[in-house]
């Protein structure tokens, strides 16, 4: 039943001259050996745009989301991104050094488990300013002041700014860590499973702080879910991945009202009604 | 009067993956055009496909046949071949829509729903807010509710949520699919008299109207879909 799904429709990239992308990939594949991470990804973010990737785990997600972000380099294909200066890049042909330095400023990345995204042993305070020392802040005052400012936003009580994160529940940790992604004003955030493993009450939470910060900031973000209801409330536009490959795109809401793949009907009817 | 909208040659069929690849089809070469200054009412019995032409219009359903035109200032886009990041700019600026449900963001306040819609077309964070208000107001929602969110609201209470962020802004083209479904007289009273403003004002409206005194008061025309029932 699910073999006769048909591959996406070609790519047609829609982008012009006077409104360019901030990223794009083209034919973006990874391959561990002869097995298949992800193959021939294509697709253009704009300024404020959410895209949530979907599917199943083993389906290449977070492969790809490894690519986008430059954690892992393509076996094939190439992606681009727009710096703040306006030149567009690939980000593969930076050096190291360079795409150090747009990951710690220009990008955030929040892990599914929090203890890869933050420095377990320092404080909360700590967690925040480091990024912004890495961007060579070095007042600390302004460095505390912002730091608690951001506590705030994500809502840790600033009697906490001292506390390390061994010491907070999963979902003050993973709002920690969106704090010390979005300190330096980042324009394109990759998060990938990031309410997942909490509880559903704080995985509502997160989920509505995440969507507040994303429009307030007009933010980009690439989101890794495998829960249709997290894309659903936080993400304009989806991918389904299967087997590596993207099996649909589209509008959230349409993918999800109107699935056209046998695989993302069967995703879409799997999910439980509460 | 100035056309907004119009369906040409449109057809739907679904094709259910999981019932051995099925095709069911549901509406072949419908048309239909609305101007400014009309309110367009969808008739037929339930099934016929009605909701499927509104969500058509509005891109969470797929058109496979035909074009879905919409006006937008000078130029007419095609909403069934338009790119995703095209629809939701629409949605943004010309095409409103009201659903039957709410479907409730959690932890979000009622007032701060209403006052989205404004919120991403550049109002102001307080104008959007005083702008919700009025709206929640003028349809009754008692103020003690603004601040909470909607998920423990009752059916009306929730529709009237959805009514006041689909009619908040002033998009030139609205669809409304049953949204006096859960009201009681006097809040239908009220909804008409709404949708009657926006239509003295010129906007564009396609709708689905159950309650017969609603849909003599708002209509302007009605269109039989089971002319366009595939058979």
């Amino acid at each position: 039943m699910l073999e006769d799904f048909t591959p996406s429709e070609a790519f047609v990239p829609e982008a012009t001259a006077e409104d360019p992308p901030l990223l794009r990939a083209s034919g973006v594949s990874h391959f561990y050996g002869n097995r298949v991470g992800c193959q021939d990804v294509s697709f253009e973010l704009w300024p404020g745009e959410v895209l949530a990737i979907v599917g199943e785990s083993g389906s290449g997600k977070s492969t790809l989301l490894g690519c986008l972000s430059g954690r892992l380099t393509p076996t094939a294909g190439v992606v681009e991104y727009r710096m703040r200066d306006q030149a567009t890049r690939n980000i593969f042909d930076l050096s190291e050094a360079e795409r150090r330095f747009l990951a710690r400023t220009d990008w955030g990345f929040v892990h599914q488990d929090a203890r890869n995204g933050l420095r377990m042993t320092i404080s909360a305070g700590g967690n925040v300013g480091e990024r912004l020392m890495a961007i060579g802040n070095r007042n600390y005052a302004a460095i505390r002041g912002e730091a608690l400012d951001w506590l705030g936003r994500v809502e840790i009580d600033a009697d906490r700014i001292d506390d390390r994160p061994e010491q907070f529940s999963g979902g003050m940790r993973q709002r920690l860590q969106i704090a010390r992604n979005l300190v330096t004003g980042p324009r394109l955030v990759f998060m990938d499973e990031p309410t997942s493993g909490l509880d559903v009450s704080v995985q509502a939470r997160l989920l509505d702080l995440l969507r507040g910060l994303v429009s307030d900031l007009s933010l980009s973000a690439i989101i890794v879910t495998h829960d249709l209801a997290v894309a659903r409330m936080i993400s304009h536009r989806m991918m389904v991945m299967r087997n590596g490959t993207v099996v649909e795109s589209g509008l959230t809401d349409q993918i999800l009202d109107d699935p056209q793949s046998a695989y993302a009907q069967l995703l879409v009817a799997s999910v439980l009604q509460p | 009067m100035t056309m907004r909208l119009c369906l040409s040659g449109v057809g739907k069929t679904f094709t259910m993956h999981m019932r051995d690849g099925t095709r069911l089809p549901v509406l072949r070469n419908v048309e239909l055009a609305v101007s400014e200054g009309e309110c367009v009412v969808l008739s037929g019995p339930s099934g016929v496909g009605k909701s499927t032409i509104l969500r058509m219009i509005y891109g969470n359903y797929r058109t496979n046949e035909g074009q879905v035109l919409v006006v937008d200032g000078d130029k007419i886009i095609d909403v069934a071949t338009a790119s995703p990041r095209r629809i939701l700019d629409l949605r943004h600026r010309v095409i409103s829509y009201v659903s039957q449900f709410l479907r409730a963001v959690p932890r979000v306040a009622a007032i701060d729903i209403v006052a989205e819609p404004l919120k991403v077309r550049g109002v102001e964070a307080d104008v959007a807010r005083d702008r919700a208000a009025e709206m929640l107001a003028r349809l009754n929602l008692p103020e003690r509710l603004w601040s909470l969110p909607p998920a423990t609201f009752s059916g009306g209470e929730q529709q009237r949520v959805n009514i006041a962020r689909g009619l908040v802004t002033d998009h030139p083209i609205l669809i409304l699919d049953e949204p006096t479904a859960s009201l009681d007289a006097s809040n239908r009273d009220i909804v008409a008299e709404l949708i009657e403003e926006r239509r003295e004002a010129g906007a564009a409206m396609l709708g689905i109207f159950h309650d017969g005194s609603v849909r003599r008061r708002v209509a302007t025309r009605a269109i039989d879909v089971g002319s366009f029932a595939s058979v």
